[in-house]
């Protein structure tokens, strides 16, 4: 099985030392996610007992008492300072536990170690991506196991709170406008496990999942650094790639995984979050179809009409609001600076490549 | 035989939609906010059919279109908040009630009453009017800056909020003055029904708490419209700063939805066992506790929202506090039950139901204030869950049950009781499919607020069966409430007369004949122990329950006694 970029193959197959999870909580996957699952079930048996003692007693008074024939209400007390002192004191003590406990898990979810390894997540509607240490940027988060992660997280000041949320792990952040938040994790079993937004933000809501995948020791260096192959070609070696890709390939089996410069594009596609408003399927969403849209004429708001042509797309993807498409909104956010020349060519390729 | 309501009513006193629409007497408004409010729970109850239908598969179901399912459980929230849960028992049950326990001719202030209702008409209008003004797409949270950004019929939904605000306030104003000024000569604080001290306690919220709702929906107004920037961060405002002022109304807000449901359950709960309320001055002072340490907690609903640990840990802290008044009602509840001769009748049904659904919704609060798992449990299913435990099975149950308690003494009639027991099992058992199930799916990662689950399934292929059970679940309640609907509108046609006291209440309502007269009493009746049952015994030539005094007959006023 080899390490395929592009794809995250690592669905739990090792199953012997993996937590599935519970019947109340998903798999057990960070440092923290022990803690908190045992305070869950602190509170668990503490609710649940007294919850069937309530049920318990009220069932057994409607039987035992119940409205007989001749039979009245007994005389009992109507009150009772002991039994309110206790019944006020047990519970008290009680929470003062589950307080303490939730205060000092809180603590240690809150606080970073020093020397935590660093990526950056950026969110937007309706889309996650996160930005490593060497520049590369993906719409997943790939972490190393037993290491301890810091995400320094913002979204654009004009953009929507959204929040970042990953069960197994048992850690939530909002990101918030105008702000950088974080937040920390020790990853402690390999795998892949849902990321989702968690503060609802519009149309796109329920849309804004991707993983988070947890590799082996060494996986997540070589990961890395196969992610990105058209980023570390040098100039010559990029050069001679696009004059003939397959022979390049071919004779350069170092850039694991590299593929032709459509099939790149579709991954930078999934990557930089185009898929999150372009359909490839002739469907209109928040932005036009890449179907059939090389080679067309494209009627903007304004009236004219222009050729879509490789100009077009590098401008489109550069300077969105200098033409918008009739029928559309100026929403998308300008990828000047996010992208680079390569990835753009090869966005230009798998975009001919879906031509009707 | 003991023919009631044949005779001049508060229903027959004067004739025509005009006499209702101009009403000052506290009786008819509080008929008139029975029937809006129950026309608006039917519509909310709509749009949560909606959501829940949506769910029902993975991928579109009814709707292709998320910003459509957006709207569905926006309005399903705002509708049921502010045109039910808030406003619910309090105008509807309260205003009816309340003067009469306190053997008073009416409100305080009934001009004041009759515009409650009228802002409350209006309010409710405007919300309809959003609807098609473009719908609403926010969650009834309103956060910023999706609010300030939105195309959606904010101003509309807002402007709407801030009118019903105001028919909260005057409300709460009126049953404070009326509990102050009224009270007849004999009944001091501590004479008074349970009921009444969590109508107080409620008023108490409300006056404090609603003008807070009112400013932060004029600053949202004030940013989407003035573009002022308090929450633009591109301007230096904080978003978060919306969530601030928005839920220091709104925690409070839903002790006023709860107190009132824990009043009508004592009284269910004591007439139901023809026994003296076990604990009055704890359950009385729990409800004065639970409405103050409700404006100290708010920040529980932020804990991930970037407020700093240490506030963070503090109203955790506070969170706590508010817990135990409310085990204690509980507990005094069941210590009422013991030894007490218990009637199965649907309004007891309904209390029965409450201390279940309300236990779990309560005791599922711990696992939310409590910090470290709250960040995990935050904004999933969970949440979702337990507020409607305490929402629905807490406030809405108790809400029915007093509606099948003081049915009898509004309407005149009496209403099938295998039916209404029926009914009440079935909403109890879709209410638990539909709500239980939430709580698995949350505490496993189920965010709220999804359009769609599909993207989830790889990972957790049991979402698609517990939504299903969960939209089950939500028709068969649906059924059940309908059910209800109709045999309590049959019994309007058909249902037999009602006496003055058909339960063995000993409260002061249960004095005066059902319906009650114009007037409510001829007389200040004789004050005591509001729970003392001593003498109250089935009559069978009066068809109802009647006291008789020590020293003479049975005593009942009817119109015409002297």
């Amino acid at each position: 099985m080899t390490t395929d970029v592009g794809a995250s193959s690592l669905s739990p197959p090792l199953a012997l030392a993996q937590d599935q999870g519970s019947f109340w909580m998903p798999p057990q996957a960070s440092a923290a996610a022990s803690e908190v699952d045992w305070l869950f079930s602190f509170i668990y048996y503490i609710a649940l007992f007294f919850f069937a003692l309530i049920v318990i007693l009220m069932v057994f008074f409607v039987v035992r008492y119940r409205r007989r024939e001749g039979v009245g209400p007994q005389q009992v007390a109507t009150h009772s300072l002991a039994l309110e002192l206790t019944w006020s004191a047990v519970p008290t003590i009680l929470v003062i536990l589950i307080f303490w406990w939730s205060f000092t898990g809180f603590v240690s979810l809150r606080t970073p170690p020093e020397n935590a390894y660093e990526i950056n997540v950026f969110a937007e509607q309706w889309r996650w991506e996160f930005t490593y240490p060497n520049g590369h940027s993906d719409d997943e988060l790939h972490v190393p196991v037993d290491t301890p992660v810091r995400l320094v997280m913002h979204t654009d000041s004009d953009d929507v709170i959204h929040s970042l949320y990953i069960p197994a792990f048992r850690i939530k952040m909002d990101i918030v406008p105008g702000r950088y938040s974080q937040v920390w994790f020790r990853a402690t079993q390999v795998g892949e496990y849902p990321l989702v937004c968690a503060e609802y933000c519009g149309t796109g809501h329920s849309d804004m999942v991707t993983i988070v995948a947890v590799h082996e020791p060494g996986g997540y260096e070589k990961w890395l650094e196969l992610a990105d192959p058209l980023k570390r070609m040098t100039p010559e070696q990029y050069e001679a790639y696009a004059k003939d890709p397959q022979a390049f390939t071919q004779a350069n089996p170092e850039f694991e995984g590299l593929e032709p410069p459509w099939q790149m594009g579709k991954r930078v596609f999934t990557k930089k979050g185009c898929k999150s408003c372009h359909t490839v399927d002739g469907t209109p969403y928040t932005g036009p179809t890449m179907k059939g849209l090389f080679g067309k004429q494209e009627h903007l708001a304004d009236g004219s009409t222009v050729p879509v042509d490789e100009n077009y797309l590098r401008e489109s993807i550069l300077a969105p609001g200098a033409k918008i498409v009739a029928g559309y909104d100026n929403v998308m956010t300008p990828y000047q600076g996010r992208i680079s020349d390569r990835e753009i060519a090869a966005l230009i390729a798998y975009i001919k490549s879906l031509r009707e | 035989m003991f023919t009631p309501a044949t005779g001049d009513n508060y229903l027959n006193h004067t004739r025509g939609i005009g006499s209702w629409l101009v009403t000052l007497d506290h009786k008819r408004i509080g008929v008139m906010y029975l029937v809006s409010i129950l026309a608006m729970f039917m519509l909310g109850g709509l749009f949560g059919l909606l959501v829940r239908t949506e769910l029902l598969t993975p991928g579109p179901t009814i709707t292709d279109n998320p910003d459509t399912y957006n709207q569905f459980f926006t309005l399903h929230g705002v509708i049921m908040i502010f045109l039910v849960i808030i406003p619910g028992i309090p105008a509807a049950l309260g205003n009816f009630v309340l003067p009469i326990m306190l053997g008073a001719k009416d409100v305080a202030f009934p001009r004041l009453n009759l515009c409650s209702y009228y802002l409350y008409v209006a309010g409710a209008l405007l919300a309809l009017g959003s609807l098609a003004a473009g719908g609403l797409d926010t969650g009834w949270t309103l956060y910023a800056p999706y609010s300030t950004q939105t195309k959606s019929a904010v101003f509309v939904v807002a402007a709407a909020a801030f009118i019903l605000g105001f028919s909260s306030i005057f409300t709460g104003l009126n049953f404070i003055v009326t509990i102050h000024k009224l009270r007849p000569p004999g009944m001091g604080w501590f004479q008074l029904p349970l009921f009444l001290w969590s109508l107080y306690a409620t008023a108490v919220i409300q006056i404090l708490a609603t003008p807070v709702l009112a400013i932060t929906l004029l600053l949202l107004v004030a940013e989407r419209t003035l573009g002022i920037g308090i929450f633009d961060p591109s301007l230096g405002g904080d978003p978060v700063l919306f969530q601030h002022f928005f839920w220091f109304y709104s925690h409070p807000a839903v002790y006023i939805m709860i107190l009132p449901g824990m009043g009508i359950v004592s009284e269910l709960i004591s007439t139901h066992s023809h026994k003296h309320i076990f604990g009055y001055r704890a359950i009385a002072y729990s409800s004065v506790a639970i409405a103050l340490f409700g404006f100290l907690v708010w920040g529980h609903h932020m804990f991930v929202s970037g407020q700093s640990d240490l506030v963070s840990m503090i109203f955790s802290a506070l969170t706590f506090s508010v817990a135990i008044p409310s085990a204690i009602k509980v507990f005094n509840w069941l210590a009422t039950m013991y030894k007490g001769s218990i009637s199965l009748n649907t309004p007891m049904l309904y209390g029965l139901s409450f201390i279940f659904l309300f236990g779990i919704g309560g005791l599922t609060g711990l696992f939310l204030g409590a910090l470290a798992t709250d960040v995990h449990l935050h904004s999933t299913y969970f949440v979702v869950a337990h507020f409607h435990y305490t929402m629905m099975g807490g406030t809405m149950i108790a809400f029915i049950g007093g509606i099948h308690h003081w049915w009898p003494k509004i309407t005149g009639r009496l209403y099938s009781q295998l039916w209404g027991r029926f009914a009440c099992i079935l909403i109890f058992l879709g209410f638990n499919l539909t709500f239980f199930t939430q709580f698995i799916m949350g505490s496993r990662g189920m965010p709220r607020r999804y359009y769609d689950y599909k993207e989830l399934l790889p990972y957790h292929p049991e979402f698609h069966a517990l939504h299903a059970a969960s939209t089950i679940g939500a028709y068969a309640l649906a059924i059940g409430l309908m059910l209800t609907a109709v045999y309590l509108l049959h019994s309007l046609f058909r249902g037999r007369r009602a006496p003055a006291n058909p339960w063995g209440g000993s409260t002061l309502e249960w004095q005066c004949s059902s319906p009650p007269p114009h007037d409510n009493f001829a007389t200040p009746p004789p004050v005591g122990d509001p729970y003392d049952f001593e003498g109250i015994e089935y009559d069978l030539q009066a068809g109802g329950y009647v006291r008789h005094a020590p020293e003479g007959p049975a005593r009942v006023t009817t119109p015409g006694d002297e």
